[in-house]
């Protein structure tokens, strides 16, 4: 069943993206939310919901203190740090559609690089106490399993193997997104052109992923501001309508990874949700102008790509060599250079980018970009939403 | 070739529901659980069977015999305890379960997926720690 729009996105902010912001990572979410509430043209007082995810550091009320509201009637966090980030959208938008809050910030802001870098070992096992996280770690690190670029590379290696697809193939969604990267200003990797050969030649890190397969570590903070279609019509910007708002585990899912489900070459999860997309939205692949595709890896965005269907099981590689992620091709993907190449917010900077792009305002405009897909992680418990430009 | 991970590998937590496989580890068994009502094996060991719901559980021994489901190899950042990159494999166990552990023992750049391998235990002060190789047979004859 088709659902009516529950709520819209009215502002976007966010810091720049850096590898040492030199600032607490409060400051760095109060940064984002205000630049964020300076664009809708709304006011901290109007503000009565706050939602982010696991693993953010900034807690709900410590950024409704420094915002200086008074009362806050709803808080919430999405479960899978970077699989939920366009989940805080569902949150925001079913407690917008329920009356139990007005207008939502949904944030993330970290410095990932600076502070505390995922792409480091988490010994997390026996050295502390038996908890559940603790147990579930102990499949993984004894066996040397302890960053999420070891977790998700077997997923890649079978899919290579279930479907031919090539190191090479996953260069090429690397370099199409240092493209779109090199005239975003905003990029991290800005001024840094990549070639295949520079992505052949980059060091491995997890076999199959080499250097430059994987998102980079960044410091840095978006917010979003989230509120009635009815309200958003009265505000500065022309409204960003959520027009579908899902979240997805697949089967079997342990802990971070999904290895002990029966086929690791699909996406599970991010079928399970993109199912529930199309669904609510009334919509499908073929009326996406461009998609925002988790990119912890550049292979997740080929399995997504597939997962999603915009094209069939295995169809991805030869997708991306046609040129179909770029600006003119079939589905324009990770316009912004995505967290390979912009930056890595945990996905909220490809939820900016969304925005611009159905406002128009984009670096690497989509021309007439009217509905864009927006996913986090994949291999994990995920989540997504269809926005819609309304104007 | 791999070698067996040195000092500073991570030791696994256990509780009630996972204590067993370490136990049979240091016994130099490989265990995996069965539930009591339908017969499921299943692992990781969890409280609950999957396909019935049912909570109760027994150990059960497996053969030690499966093959590479898939893998990867941890080159960077080093996996702390090893001294040399992590080759970590999925494999399926011929009774029909998953477990996650290393190869050891082999060259990383000739690993096939499919190819068969065997369980082998690698010992440390007071635990004790399943991995897996190719067959004995078969690297004799290489
Ligand atoms: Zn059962």
């Amino acid at each position: 069943m088709t659902h009516p729009p529950s709520a819209a996105i009215v502002g976007v902010g966010s810091t720049e993206f850096s590898k040492a912001s030199g600032r607490s990572e409060l400051r760095l979410a109060l940064e984002a939310c205000t630049l964020a509430l300076a664009d809708a043209g709304l006011d901290p007082s109007d503000v009565d919901g706050l939602v982010t995810m696991t693993m953010d550091d900034n807690d709900e009320p410590a950024v409704a203190h420094y915002l200086g509201l008074d009362a806050l009637t709803f808080f919430a966090r999405t479960a899978g740090g970077g699989g939920g980030g366009p989940g805080t959208l569902a949150l925001a938008s079913m407690a917008i559609a329920t009356g139990r809050a007005r207008t939502v910030i949904c944030y993330r802001a970290m410095n990932e690089r600076s502070q505390g870098r995922f792409g480091q070992p988490s010994r997390y096992a026996g050295d502390r106490a038996a908890t559940a996280a603790a147990v579930t770690m102990s499949w993984a690190a004894p066996f040397g399993m302890v960053t999420p670029a070891a977790f998700f590379a077997p997923s890649f290696r079978r899919y290579m193997h279930e479907y031919g697809a090539t190191s090479e193939d996953f260069g090429r969604q690397a370099v199409v997104q240092r493209a779109y990267a090199n005239k975003n200003p905003q990029a991290f990797f800005h001024d840094r052109p990549l070639t295949l050969d520079d992505h052949q030649s980059s060091r491995m890190i997890a076999d199959p992923l080499r250097l430059f397969d994987c998102c980079q570590e960044s410091d840095g903070g978006v917010a979003l501001v989230l509120t009635a279609p009815d309200h958003a019509k009265d505000l500065r910007q022309p409204p960003v309508a959520v027009l579908g708002a899902a979240m997805g585990v697949g089967p079997r899912q342990y802990g971070v990874a999904p290895l002990y489900r029966d086929d690791l070459a699909v996406a599970a999860e991010t079928r399970v949700m993109g199912d529930q997309l199309w669904a609510q939205s009334g919509l499908g692949p073929g009326d996406m102008d461009l998609a925002i595709l988790y990119d912890h890896f550049s292979p997740a965005v080929l399995m997504q790509l597939e997962a999603l269907g915009f094209c069939g099981l295995g169809e991805a590689p030869g997708l991306v060599r046609d040129g179909g992620t770029e600006i003119d091709g079939v589905i324009p993907t990770n316009t912004n250079g995505g967290q390979l190449s912009e930056g890595y917010i945990h996905g909220f900077n490809g939820l900016a980018e969304a925005v611009r792009q159905l406002r128009g305002t984009a670096v690497n405009q989509v021309t007439g970009a009217a509905h864009a897909v927006v996913t986090g992680g994949s291999h994990a418990p995920t989540s997504g939403v269809v926005l819609g430009r309304t104007a | 070739m791999t070698k067996a991970p040195t000092a500073g590998r991570p030791r696994p937590a256990a509780n009630p529901d996972t204590r067993f496989f370490w136990d049979a580890a240091f016994e130099r068994r490989l265990a995996v659980q069965r539930c009591s009502a339908c017969r499921a094996l299943r692992h990781p060991p969890g409280p609950a069977c999957p396909e019935c719901h049912s909570l109760d559980w027994e150990v059960s021994d497996v053969s030690g015999r499966g093959t590479l489901y898939s893998y990867t190899v941890l080159h960077h950042p080093p996996a702390p305890g090893f001294d040399g990159p992590a080759v970590i494999a999925v494999v399926d166990l011929e009774e029909g379960v998953r477990m996650v552990s290393n190869v050891v023992g082999a060259d990383p750049a000739t690993l096939t997926i499919g190819e068969a391998l065997e369980v082998c235990f690698e010992e440390y002060v007071g635990w004790t720690v399943p991995q897996f190789r190719r067959p004995a047979a078969r690297e004799a004859v290489r």
